[in-house]
């Protein structure tokens, strides 16, 4: 039995992994709750975020911080692109599973090509600092990590749940022939939530930047346990993902500290299973 | 066509004796194997439309079980062929056991479902029979070819014809039509007679044993096996583009798309473009679900088949359809009594108690949310009842699948037309018989609907799709599908909704006509001149209880029938 320092750690680690899976998962469950769509390129926008602002800190020296302003509306525009790309062919739910995995082949085809296969890791005042809180260790970029998925998610919830804007949009999820009937634009919300979830991809990316090494294949390391996020959060969900995200995150960071690390994927997919299996009614 | 096949079939066998380059070799074998997956891919997800994420890990499954027991423990690996596709299949009934019993699990959840067994199983392998570093399979070669990589060619070509022939034979079979009866809607299917659960465990099993069997083979070809490359995400995707390129609604469709993307794939990958190639991949992906849903092959048939002056089958006369002219016996056909059904709290069906005789037509009446579609739904089985018992010519229905109750001879219409969407009009006529209580081959069930087109007038529509009917047609298609059953005891639910006056004669006329031929009908309907014209006699719904029954022009003066349409009278 590792000790106690050991299992601190891992509980505190796999809390700010978990908000990070909270985080990609918050883009992917707006887009799959409230359009329908399930979105596999989400990972692969993530990414190239990751890289794009990668890339303006490494060469045009960049503070990563400053990278969102361009990287979080580029990716605006992304986002109501591939909406406009779905809706424009009336692309089924499943088959925006198979559309949008065929996007992430091209988009990391695209990444590979421009910054070839191999590892990357963003160079940051930010990645150094880190703080000693009695036998833990604590780091920024993981604490960032936290705060963006925090403030996000709880950010999304507070906009759906208190104006009118968020009550349009959850009235278009529900029924949106009738919410068109009532004066809602339902076309332009799908618009502004597809362009939102891929800025928060784009937050994910910086994170991703920040904190972990970007490699092409990547992309599909993440597929799985967000998706149980997800999927264990709720559909549509704001802040359902970054708790599900949380709890997956810390079981699966002290699974590998009790077994070897190797064993970690099956917590995550082991629980996607699960509610599959036990909870079907609730993704209908 | 034989002759070519066998041309075809000695040219394949005589490659590794042909003294070719080891190139030639390696190309086919994975071509083929290509054509094993996808097609084996198909006859699952293509068929009966469970998309499966999963083919990658069935496999794995198949390519660690020959390197286990052949490459660790020295078997002769012909023997473990045969246990690497049973372990495939034993892993995919348990999982198939589990999850085609949950109604809602179906489409992108089920994709979803098989992803994660894929990343559960290569975690585990990685653990265990793997232990990291990957497994050395090096195994003698029987001497049967010049070289080593000839013999597995030929067990790969041998695995593709299996494969090819599976995929076929359930294609033209009952067993294919149902799966894709499935695809279109399974709980009609269920209705109709398809046993579901079944067919799907069946489909689920032969598309695992053949990946698995290609997985053992496969390992012999790699001679060194790693979790990474084995359980790769990319191979269930190929599968599916593959299948989805080529068309997934025909027995060669994943065939032609796995040789399409084979050799385009190698076209890439033989020069410094794999990068290019993976986009290329992704690019097709995306063209083909939008542009052409059908697939290359799917395409090309349907060219060809509007082309083609439809068949027509032999004009149905009347000694076609022996029938015993039943009168209306008085003897009871189907019981129900104290049946009750609730979803969530509304008590849909209260203590029904109803009595339908044998040779009459009865009508079923009510006003909106009375429970008269809920209580058709409980006797056809679609949904269970909490309570009470239903007894068929003496058998007790209540806890019978569905299928089991089409097959006693029990068929229903649904009020908003249910036809199956991508089969032609005959196909959906012929699709009951092939399921009912006698169990036709394809060939008589598609006479055997040729009969039920003429009689409802749809002949020239026989090789239509539904949605190329109107409303009108597609009622008459449901009757038609319903009559195919042959059918004892037949559900009508409101036929005559949405019709024209005249239509609606027409209609009267041929459940008439129907009554004749010896079913008894429940009929159900608002439009009361039919009821009143039509019925023998007249059963009342009202807020899930039977409140009267008997003859009709009484049970209509009945003060709690009044009151249930109307509303009581102040004074």
């Amino acid at each position: 039995m590792p000790s106690a320092t050991l299992l601190g750690q891992s509980v505190l680690s796999g809390i700010f992994i978990g908000s990070l899976y909270g985080l990609l998962g918050l883009g992917l469950s707006l887009s799959w709750g409230m359009l329908r769509q399930v979105n596999l390129a989400h990972f692969a926008l993530a990414f190239l975020g990751g890289y794009v602002t990668f890339q303006l800190a490494a060469v045009a020296k960049l503070d990563p911080f400053v990278t969102l302003a361009v990287t979080a509306p580029a990716f605006f525009a992304l986002g109501t692109a591939l909406h406009w790309f779905l809706k424009r062919f009336s692309v089924t739910l499943l088959n925006t599973l198979l559309v949008t995995f065929g996007l992430t082949s091209i988009i990391e085809a695209g990444i590979q090509w421009f910054w070839t296969a191999d590892f990357h890791r963003m160079e940051s005042a930010y990645a150094a600092v880190r703080w000693k809180v009695g036998p833990l260790f604590v780091s920024l970029p993981d604490l960032l990590t936290f705060g963006f998925a925090l403030t996000l998610s709880l950010g999304v919830w507070g906009v759906l749940r208190f104006t009118n804007l968020g009550k349009a949009i959850r009235a278009t999820t529900d029924d949106a022939p009738i919410a068109a009937a009532f004066g809602v634009n339902e076309k332009l919300l799908g618009y502004l939530v597809s362009g939102l979830a891929a800025s928060i991809a784009a937050v994910a990316g910086l994170c991703l930047a920040l904190n972990h090494t970007l490699a092409p294949v990547q992309i599909y390391a993440w597929m799985g346990v967000v998706f149980a996020a997800v999927m264990m959060g709720g559909l549509g969900s704001p802040v359902g993902p970054l708790v599900a995200g949380i709890v997956i995150g810390v079981s699966e960071a002290l699974t590998m500290a009790v077994t070897a690390p190797t064993w970690g994927p099956l917590v995550s997919f082991s629980l996607l299973i699960g509610i599959i299996l036990f909870r079907p009614a609730r993704f209908s | 066509m034989k002759i070519t096949l066998a041309v075809c079939a000695v040219v394949l066998c005589a490659v590794p004796f042909a003294g070719l380059p080891a190139f030639y070799e390696t190309f086919l074998y994975l071509l083929l194997s290509a054509i094993v997956l996808a097609t084996s891919w198909n006859v699952l997800s293509g068929y009966s439309g469970y998309f499966s994420f999963g083919h990658g890990a069935f496999f794995g499954v198949g390519v660690y079980t020959t390197a286990a027991l052949a490459g660790k423990l020295g078997w002769p690996f012909l023997w473990t062929l045969p246990l690497a596709a049973l372990a495939a299949t034993v892993l995919g009934v348990a999982l198939g056991a589990v999850v085609f019993r949950v109604r809602a699990l179906r489409g992108e959840l089920f994709a979803l479902l098989t992803l994660a067994v894929t990343f559960v199983l290569s975690t585990i392998a990685l653990n265990t029979v793997d232990g990291g570093p990957g497994i050395q399979v090096m195994v003698d070669m029987p001497k049967v070819t010049p070289t080593a990589s000839g013999f597995l060619y030929l067990l790969m070509l041998g695995s593709a014809a299996l494969t090819l022939w599976t995929a076929y034979a359930m294609y033209h079979s009952r067993f294919g039509t149902g799966l894709f009866a499935i695809h279109d809607d399974e709980d009609v299917a269920e209705v109709m007679g398809v046993p579901t659960y079944r067919f799907k465990l069946a489909a689920f099993a032969i598309s695992c044993a053949l990946a698995g069997l290609a997985g053992g083979i496969h390992a012999i070809f790699v001679s060194y096996v790693t979790v990474a490359e084995t359980f790769s995400i990319a191979l269930a995707v190929n599968v599916v583009l593959m299948s989805a390129l080529g068309g997934t609604r025909h027995w060669l469709g994943p065939a032609v798309g796995a040789v399409v993307i084979t050799v385009l794939l190698y076209a890439f990958t033989s020069g410094d473009a794999a990068v290019a190639g993976r986009a290329l991949s992704g690019l097709i992906l995306i063209v083909v679900i939008v542009a052409m849903p059908a697939g290359i092959l799917g395409h090309v048939l349907k060219r060809f088949r509007s082309r083609q002056v439809p068949a027509r089958g032999a004009p149905a006369r009347a000694e076609d359809a022996p029938r015993q002219v039943a009168k209306a016996s008085g003897e009871a056909l189907l019981v129900v009594r104290g049946v009750a059904k609730a979803f969530k709290g509304v008590q849909a069906l209260d203590r029904v108690d109803l009595e339908v005789r044998r040779g009459e037509i009865l009508g079923l009446v009510g006003p909106n949310g009375s429970g008269k579609s809920t209580l058709i739904n409980v006797v056809s089985g679609h949904y269970a009842a909490d309570r009470g018992s239903i007894r068929f010519e003496g058998d007790e229905l209540v806890g019978k699948p569905a299928h089991r109750i089409a097959r006693a001879g029990i068929a229903r219409t649904y009020q908003i037309p249910r036809p199956f969407p991508q089969l032609t009009v005959l196909q959906n006529i012929a699709l009951p018989p092939m399921f009912g209580q006698v169990v036709m081959d394809r060939v008589a069930a598609e006479r055997e609907a040729w009969h039920w087109l003429e009689f409802t007038s749809l002949g020239d529509k026989a090789h239509q799709y539904p949605g190329e009917l109107n409303l009108h047609q597609r009622k008459f298609l449901e009757l038609a599908r319903a009559l195919a059953a042959r059918p004892k005891l037949l559900f009508l639910d409101e036929v005559l909704s949405g019709l024209t006056p005249g239509e609606m004669d027409g209609a009267l006329r041929l459940v008439r006509a129907i009554r004749d031929q010896g079913a008894t009908i429940v009929f159900v309907e608002h439009v009361m001149r039919a009821v009143m014209e039509l019925t023998d006699r007249v059963a009342v719904l009202t807020y899930g209880r039977a409140i009267a029954e008997g003859v009709p022009a009484e049970v209509m003066r009945h003060p709690d029938v009044v009151s249930a349409y109307l509303g009581a009278a102040h004074v």
